[in-house]
């Protein structure tokens, strides 16, 4: 109990002294909470988009089959859709056609994309909200409304204009941001892609266990194609998101360093005040223990300050303010996400990953100069 | 490598604690070399403050080990997706050979230090410092464990390469596999819960007459480390499938999950309380002939005994309430 | 109650700059009384006074308090001893600036335990003892020079100490205030605490509160005597 009491007695004396030490206190806390944000930005933000990622891919096909030549993807004949579906254990088997179009007037790229809902209304499109903020005809700082018409560049140069018949639903933003449906005839044009060819297909099986055999049995019929599983594209997803998160905290830790010196300087460099309370405190009674303990305590009040702070404007920032400060590094090429917002998610993972990137090393920064200070001679005051 | 926050943070973390060690038993090393109590020169005053300041990195050692061994854990749980057949941190950790002896090693850390620390608080109560050269010789015994811990966490971690195929705790830890750990799932389970519970009440019962009676205090630190041994092995064996609700899953990670509402957080920490103060007490007790130390040590036992037996009354708690209130089928078997 | 033996304190040893405070000092304080080391600036009377008072250790001789040898005491336990026993008055108060003088005067308690409640109760009578009371919840820095030192008695009498130690305590003091100060010492020999005070002030050891002056000269004892 007295144990307690103790503990209770010196933690209220540090935060007195805290308050009453604002001004040397609130710089670190400051800067502190700023490293904090943008680590936890950082986390929160590839995290959310790993989550995202696998909400997409659950949906997608099990398997897709893509035609190699000299080592790139190209177009596969749909006559492959044939001996494919002869294999035991494949449920369906369906030809895609999809791809990148550059449109020069906005600067962006879109993902075209054929939906057989389209196929007997040639002529119109269903289009993503990136790209209704973004074509050119959306220039007006509005977004683009039905019956409006983008234009389109084929691949000999002559112009198509298509007709915007509807927009994505808001679901996954990530994925339908840039995303523009339309029918098969249209496509074609497009590209000039004739027909008998499409981009990939895509394979339902009965028992997902078979799925590997299949894409042997694939390979062995058509050595030129390669089947790509769903769980392959899951796996990479969370690596080059993991990668590109922990490339920023490398890029980061030139900041961190930064932190790490400021508050190993701010704990070296006691004020005659504060070095004087300290001898106070010692010849009075105290022991280099329980100076130490306040030390702790100290410690531990900023690094939580910062920390919850920290944290909670990360959250406003990634789930609330769309990312602004970073999006463009974390999710890539596009230009095309103004409006884009994740679902919020964290886990205590994160937090605890967190932790030990940012209290740990900021608590080892301050361990040395607190027993600097803890340790001052008591007859020190003595002498003042 | 794969650039993961989490393994970053691993990292630094124990790259961190095991400087602060070398700094550590540097100055053990002065320590037991120029310590003179006797003397009121400014270098033993030197090195007594020095001693503050090892008892402090020590204690942060310990909080940042068991910190990280969870976040060890946790990290191989989120890395699994990246592996071929893993589920869970059973399957990551198999993926190289150093992921297991790094978790073992972990544990061994977290233990070593918690002991050193009980030693070291015992030492400090005493006013001639008796246990001063003793201490920090085991201090420069436990930092090689340590620092082992932290090069094989890295192996391991720096070994992790996407896409290796691995097996998971389905096959790790089932009966059907052709190993050890197999023949040792196969027991019965009514005899490995008998042994388990066995375990804590004798631990209990031992414990009790250390903190009633100050006697036994060698046969509760053994009592103590073979029930933290039989801990381990009921978690794997018996208490997971009832938490789990599945006769055949036996893993001792997944009830870290919040599907199983955090469960396996508090039964870790029960377990690994209930050792190191259970070993705790029969590590101080030779020292107890020490004259300074004669009526320090029984009072620290006793709190000791005390911890040890709020440890396992909360793991009982936990357990029985596992099993008691599990809705799996007996006629499972 | 304090026996000093043979004490020697040398400061960097070693080094170019070395310094003895002290030189074979022995000495022996009773128990209640009211004792003066007198001497010039230098002389080393805040350096005794520090190693009697437990704060600071001596590089060499013994010190035994109540028939306790305590010489080689590490600091952890000296502290516990020095927080008992001792109840220290500095030269400028040394107050803490910024908190109450109820604070200030509970400060030395903290790491004792005691529940907050009741101590604040005990540093409360201790301020109405003083005449001070009214200015208890005042921040320190807005108290006068008499009031900051009657703060700073009572800090040093919370942990209730057998022994008052007091370094220049009227060095900031005018002479009214000194023999104000003076008068309190000598309440508090009577309720039976032994008094030590060092100074080079008159007001101080030629006061009739003192019954043994100590002179001391470039760190040695040059005469010790009772006050007739
Ligand atoms: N920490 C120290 N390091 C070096 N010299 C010191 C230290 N403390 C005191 N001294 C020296 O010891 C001598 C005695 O000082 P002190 O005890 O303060 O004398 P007094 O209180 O009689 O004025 C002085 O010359 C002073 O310079
Ligand atoms: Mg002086």
């Amino acid at each position: 109990m007295r144990a307690l009491e103790k503990q209770r007695n010196i933690l209220d004396f540090t935060l007195s002294s805290l308050g009453r030490r604002k001004g040397k206190n609130i710089a670190l806390v400051l800067v502190y909470t700023f490293v904090i944000f943008l680590l936890a930005s950082v986390l929160f933000f590839s995290h959310s988009l790993k989550k995202e990622a696998a909400l997409i891919l659950q949906d997608a096909p099990a398997m897709t089959v893509q035609k190699l030549v000299a080592g790139r993807q190209d177009l596969i004949p749909t006559h492959y859709i044939d001996s494919i579906r002869q294999i035991k254990g494949v449920q369906s088997v369906a030809p895609r056609l999809w791809g990148y179009y550059y449109d020069a007037l906005s600067g962006a790229n879109y993902t075209l994309m054929v939906n057989a809902d389209l196929n007997d209304r040639a002529g119109e499109i269903v289009i993503g909200n990136g790209v209704s903020w973004r074509s050119a005809a959306g220039k007006r700082n509005q977004p683009l409304r039905k019956n409006e018409i983008i234009p389109f560049k084929t691949y000999d140069g002559s112009a198509l204009s298509l007709k915007v018949s509807g927009l994505l639903p808001f679901a996954s933003e990530l994925v339908t941001a840039d995303l523009i449906l339309v029918s098969e005839t249209d496509f074609r044009k497009i590209f000039s892609i004739a027909t008998g060819q499409a981009t990939d297909l895509v394979l339902q099986v009965r028992n997902a266990k078979e799925l590997p055999v299949i894409a042997t049995k694939i390979t062995q019929i058509h050595p030129d194609t390669r089947p790509i599983l769903r769980e392959e594209i899951l796996r990479t997803y969370d690596a080059v998101f993991d990668w590109r998160s922990g490339v920023i905290i490398m890029v980061l830790a030139g900041v961190f360093l930064a932190f790490i010196i400021l508050a190993w300087d701010k704990a070296t460099g006691l004020s005659a005040e504060e070095k004087r309370e300290i001898g106070i405190l010692k010849a009075t009674g105290w022991e280099t223990t329980d100076i130490l303990l306040m030390k702790f305590w100290e410690g531990a009040a900023v690094s939580l300050m910062a920390f919850f702070m920290g944290i909670f404007l990360a959250y406003l920032h990634i789930f609330l303010a769309s990312s602004i400060l970073f999006a463009p590094v974390l999710k890539g090429w596009s230009v095309l996400y103004p409006h884009f917002r994740l679902t919020p998610y964290i886990s205590g993972y994160q937090i605890a990953t967190l932790f030990f990137l940012t209290v740990i090393p900021y608590t080892v920064a301050t361990i040395v100069p607190s027993w600097r200070s803890a340790t001052i001679d008591p007859d020190s005051v003595m002498r003042m | 490598m794969i650039f993961h926050p989490g393994i970053l943070a691993l990292l630094l973390g124990s790259a961190l604690t095991s400087s602060m060690l070398c700094y550590c038993a540097y100055e053990g090393v002065r320590i037991i070399r120029c310590w003179d109590i006797r003397s009121g020169s400014e270098r033993q005053l030197g090195l007594e403050r020095r001693t503050y300041l090892v008892s402090m990195v020590m204690s942060y050692v310990l909080g940042f080990q068991l910190l990280s061994l969870f976040l060890f854990i946790y990290t191989a749980d989120t890395l699994s997706p990246l592996f071929v057949g893993a589920m869970c941190a059973a399957g990551s950790l198999n993926v190289n050979g150093f992921g297991y002896p790094a978790l073992i090693l972990k544990i061994v850390s977290c233990l070593l230090s918690g002991l050193w620390l009980i030693v070291n608080f015992t030492d400090n109560k005493a006013p001639d410092y008796p246990l001063i050269r003793t201490k920090y010789w085991l201090l420069l015994g436990i930092a090689p464990f340590l620092l082992a811990e932290t090069s094989v966490q890295a192996g391991h971690l720096l070994g992790l390469r996407p896409n290796i195929i691995t097996s998971c705790c389905g096959t790790l830890f089932s009966i059907d596999a052709n190993t050890v750990m197999a023949d040792f799932l196969a027991l019965p389970r009514l005899l490995s819960q008998i042994a388990f519970f066995a375990s804590i009440f004798i631990t209990m019962a031992l414990g009790l007459s250390v903190y009633l009676k100050a006697k036994g205090v060698y046969s509760f630190s053994i009592a103590s480390f073979i029930h933290f041994l039989m801990s381990v092995a009921a978690l794997i064996s018996v208490i997971s499938i009832y938490f789990y609700e599945l006769p055949t899953h036996h893993c001792p990670f997944c009830i870290l999950h919040s599907e199983y509402g955090y469960v396996g957080y508090p039964l870790y920490l029960a377990i690994l309380v209930s050792a190191v103060s259970g070993l705790g007490a029969g590590v101080i007790n030779p020292f107890r002939k020490i004259d300074s130390l004669h009526d320090v040590i029984p009072r620290i036992q006793k709190l000791l005994s005390l911890i040890s037996i709020l440890a396992n009354s909360l793991l009982v708690l936990i357990a029985g309430y596992g099993i008691l209130f599990s809705n799996l089928s007996m006629a499972a078997y | 109650m304090i026996h000093l033996q043979n004490i020697r304190k040398v400061f960097n040893a070693g080094r170019p700059n070395e310094f003895v405070a002290i030189e074979g000092v022995t000495l022996a304080i009773d128990s209640q009384g009211a004792t003066a080391l007198k001497g010039p600036s230098g002389s080393g009377k805040t350096t005794l006074l520090s190693i009697l008072g437990c704060m600071a250790r001596p590089t060499a001789g013994r010190i035994t308090l109540q028939e306790r040898e305590i010489t080689s005491l590490p600091e952890r336990f000296l502290t516990e001893i020095r927080r008992e026993t001792f109840g220290f008055i500095f030269q400028q108060f040394n107050l803490i600036k910024g908190i109450t003088a109820l604070e200030n005067v509970m400060l030395p308690a903290y790491p004792n335990g005691e529940n907050y409640v009741s101590l604040k109760k005990r540093a409360m009578e201790l301020l109405d003892l003083l005449n001070i009371g009214g200015k208890a919840t005042s921040k320190v820095e807005w108290l006068s020079g008499g009031e900051a030192q009657r703060t700073a008695i009572a800090r040093a009498l919370i942990n209730n100490p057998a022994i008052i130690i007091a370094d220049e305590p009227t060095a900031h003091l005018d002479t009214r205030l000194s023999a104000e100060f003076m008068e309190i010492m000598r309440q508090l020999k009577q309720e039976g605490k032994t008094i030590l005070i060092a100074s080079h002030d008159p007001i101080v050891y030629e006061s009739d509160v003192i019954d043994r002056i100590v002179e001391m000269r470039d760190g040695r004892i040059v005469s010790s005597g009772d006050v007739p």
